[in-house]
């Protein structure tokens, strides 16, 4: 269960490009956007990409994204319920 | 319309062959074998920049960070100052990013870059300017018209000083040259000068 | 300071092949947007204003061989033929300046029957030039969404600047698979045909379409536009997420307002942006309001052609243009409830008044702005 936490701090630095971030810099429970770790609007869009490349999970509601994207635990919950690879 | 002064290029960088150049003076110099990206990511550690969003960008924006990064530092310019920048592959190495993309899943960070203009706006949002800006695309290095139009817009009272130059960026070979206008300065803005500074490191 | 006249003019849409045609569509609520089906999109397929090819091939071919031009070549140089047909033009010292966003791009990695480096907008407007014989250099802008309007922009700076008299100004963008897929990515299409500022609006729809204008310091007898203000300024805020407090676009009306020695309370309709997507109808509202604006008579002309990106700031500034002469007031078509958090006086029929004084506006990635002032003169 702790894995796909780690895997998805591992893709969301790589595929957001946060460079000068580690794994253990981003806490299970931190805020992804405004003060937490500072992603933006286009962030968003690129973590549906993520969901629907890595997990096959499609995301067309930007309100749902909203609340799934709040923190690694509440994105890897949803993964773990909706995920259909 | 305001009175027509005499301007000066205040500072001038240039970016060629894995160097960064201000005022002709080396500022970072690579191995020629160093390649583009680490390029890209050695002279941001280099110069110290602190700037996480940096590598978010495509390399097109990169290159004008690096450029405007050297050239602005120590330097005072007003939120008017203008954007005057020109290419002649436009956006065309993300271009190609998308359109391999597009074989899959499109990236939307990845197509928002797909306009030359973009780089204004993250020196725009970098340096606070909320100012004229324009991109042209040219065949090659046109001082005339870089000299030209910054001068009609300094002439028109709009903006106080213009930041003009070239960024051209394909297949991983880059060529940069950027300007800080003003009325500050010992070199007289002129196309002269503005070619001149354009050859050095280009022969 | 010289003044400056916007001249003849020529729109090439699925509206039709001539100013005229245009106006007349618009003013029958003829809408360009039609469901274009396409295997690779979500919800096979999308609203768009696309031009028929055959039609625009039929067409082309009084004045040149349709196969040796792509689509939006044929559509710019149309454009720019209707205009330089009705004026007797010294090509030697006419400045052609070319307004396109990507141009060619779908030639990128397909180039079909053409050479590779068409897909360049160099190439794009090597072809324009050497079709009619301009002599100068072409000037190309390539500014995201505000290019055709700040290309009328720099003409009127460099005509004043005293580089040249006379300045074809010639826009041209075409619905590729390229944007199309990359505003999909950004969920920003519509799922219906765009509703600029309603409440219901949920995104753009995309259109193609080319446009031309002669920007001259000529007047004519009668009736003339001039542009008497123009600014653009940055928001310096996001990339591509309008700004909340339409900081950029209040700027450079204010600008704009200044250069043109005009208060808010003179402008008479605003031609505004209307991309219907959530974030840029807010943005403008805002800054509309900041700027005093709430009360004017304002319009998108987006239902009638989708979003023609770098065409689109041109279109628009000949269809207000033509607004201010004809006296007439085009509604913004798809209206339904207002959508934003500001007044506005959103034009819901068409109406006849007076009018001397518009504003036009523009907004794009890179968080660029543009404000255009336009105003009538009578030469008699």
């Amino acid at each position: 269960m702790s894995d796909l936490r780690t895997e998805l701090k591992q893709s969301i630095i790589e595929q957001l490009n946060l460079e000068e971030l580690n794994i253990e810099d981003i806490d299970n429970d931190d805020a992804l956007f405004g003060d937490g770790l500072g992603l933006d609007s286009i962030d968003a869009l690129e973590l549906i990409v993520l969901l629907e490349k890595d997990y096959g999970i499609k995301l067309t509601d930007p309100d749902q994204a909203k609340e799934i994207f709040l923190s690694i635990n509440k994105m890897a919950g949803y993964i773990e319920s909706h995920r259909t690879k | 319309m305001g009175k027509s002064r005499n301007h000066f290029i205040t500072n001038s960088i240039r970016i060629k062959n894995e160097k960064i150049f201000l005022n002709k003076e080396t500022v970072l110099s690579f191995d020629s074998e160093i390649g583009f990206p680490q390029f890209l990511k050695d002279s941001y550690k280099k110069l110290g920049l602190k700037y996480p969003k940096y590598h978010k960008m495509d390399s097109l924006c990169k290159l004008g960070i690096l450029g405007s990064s050297v050239l602005l530092k120590d330097q005072n310019f007003d939120a008017d100052t203008a954007l005057v920048f020109s290419n002649t592959s436009a956006s065309h190495d993300i271009d190609l990013k998308h359109k391999q993309s597009m074989e899959s899943i499109v990236s939307p960070t990845v197509f928002v870059y797909t306009l030359p203009n973009i780089v204004l706006g993250e020196i725009s949002i970098k340096y606070k300017l909320q100012s004229e800006n324009v991109f042209f695309i040219e065949d090659k290095f046109n001082a005339e018209l870089l000299w030209d139009y910054s001068e009609a817009l300094l002439n028109s009272g709009k903006v106080s000083s213009v930041v003009c130059g070239w960024i051209e960026l394909k297949n991983e070979q880059y060529d940069v040259l950027l300007c800080l206008v003003s009325n500050n300065g010992e070199i007289p803005f002129t196309k002269d000068n503005l070619e001149e500074l354009y050859k050095f490191e280009n022969e | 300071m010289m003044d400056i006249l916007l001249q003849e003019d020529s729109i090439i849409s699925p509206l039709g092949f001539s100013t005229s045609e245009n106006i007349k569509a618009i003013k029958a609520g003829i809408s360009g947007l039609q469901f274009h089906e396409n295997s690779r999109f979500e919800k096979g397929g999308y609203y768009a204003g696309i031009i028929d090819k055959t039609w625009l091939a039929d067409n082309f071919s009084k004045i040149g061989d349709p196969t040796k031009f792509t689509k939006l070549e044929q559509m710019m140089l149309l454009a720019t033929h209707s205009v330089l047909n009705n004026n007797q033009l010294d090509l030697s010292e006419t400045a052609l300046i070319i307004s396109s966003t990507k141009g060619n791009i779908d030639l990128l990695d397909n180039p079909q029957n053409f050479s590779k480096d068409r897909a360049s907008l160099n190439s794009l407007a090597k072809i324009i030039q050497a079709f009619f014989g301009f002599k100068l250099q072409p000037i190309i802008v390539s500014n995201a969404c505000i290019s055709g309007g700040l290309a009328v922009a720099i003409a009127k700076r460099f005509i004043q600047a005293g580089k040249f008299n006379n300045a074809l100004v010639v826009a041209g963008d075409r619905v590729s698979d390229f944007v199309v897929s990359g505003f999909q990515s950004f969920q920003a299409l519509s799922a219906k045909p765009c509703r600029p500022f309603s409440i219901n609006r949920d995104g753009i729809s995309l259109g193609e379409g080319a446009a031309a204008i002669l920007v001259s310091n000529m007047k004519r007898e009668g009736d003339n536009i001039s542009l008497i203000g123009d600014a653009s300024a940055n928001d310096a805020n996001h990339i591509s997420g309008p700004s909340r407090t339409g900081e950029g676009l209040y700027k450079s009306i204010q600008q704009a307002l200044k250069e043109a020695k005009l208060s808010s309370s003179e402008i008479e309709y605003v031609s505004a942006h209307g991309t219907a997507t959530l974030f840029n109808d807010e943005m403008e509202a805002v800054a509309f309001n900041r700027a005093g604006l709430a009360h004017v008579p304002l319009n998108s002309f987006k239902a009638y052609y989708g979003h023609t990106l770098g065409a689109s700031a041109l279109i628009e500034t000949i269809l207000t243009k033509h607004s201010l002469l004809n006296n007439e007031l085009y509604p913004s078509l798809n209206f339904e409830e207002l959508g934003v958090s500001k007044a506005l006086n959103i034009i819901q029929k068409i109406k006849n008044k007076e009018l001397q004084t518009a504003l036009k506006t523009a907004s794009g990635f890179g968080g660029c702005n543009l404000a255009m002032i336009l105003k009538k003169s009578f030469n008699g």
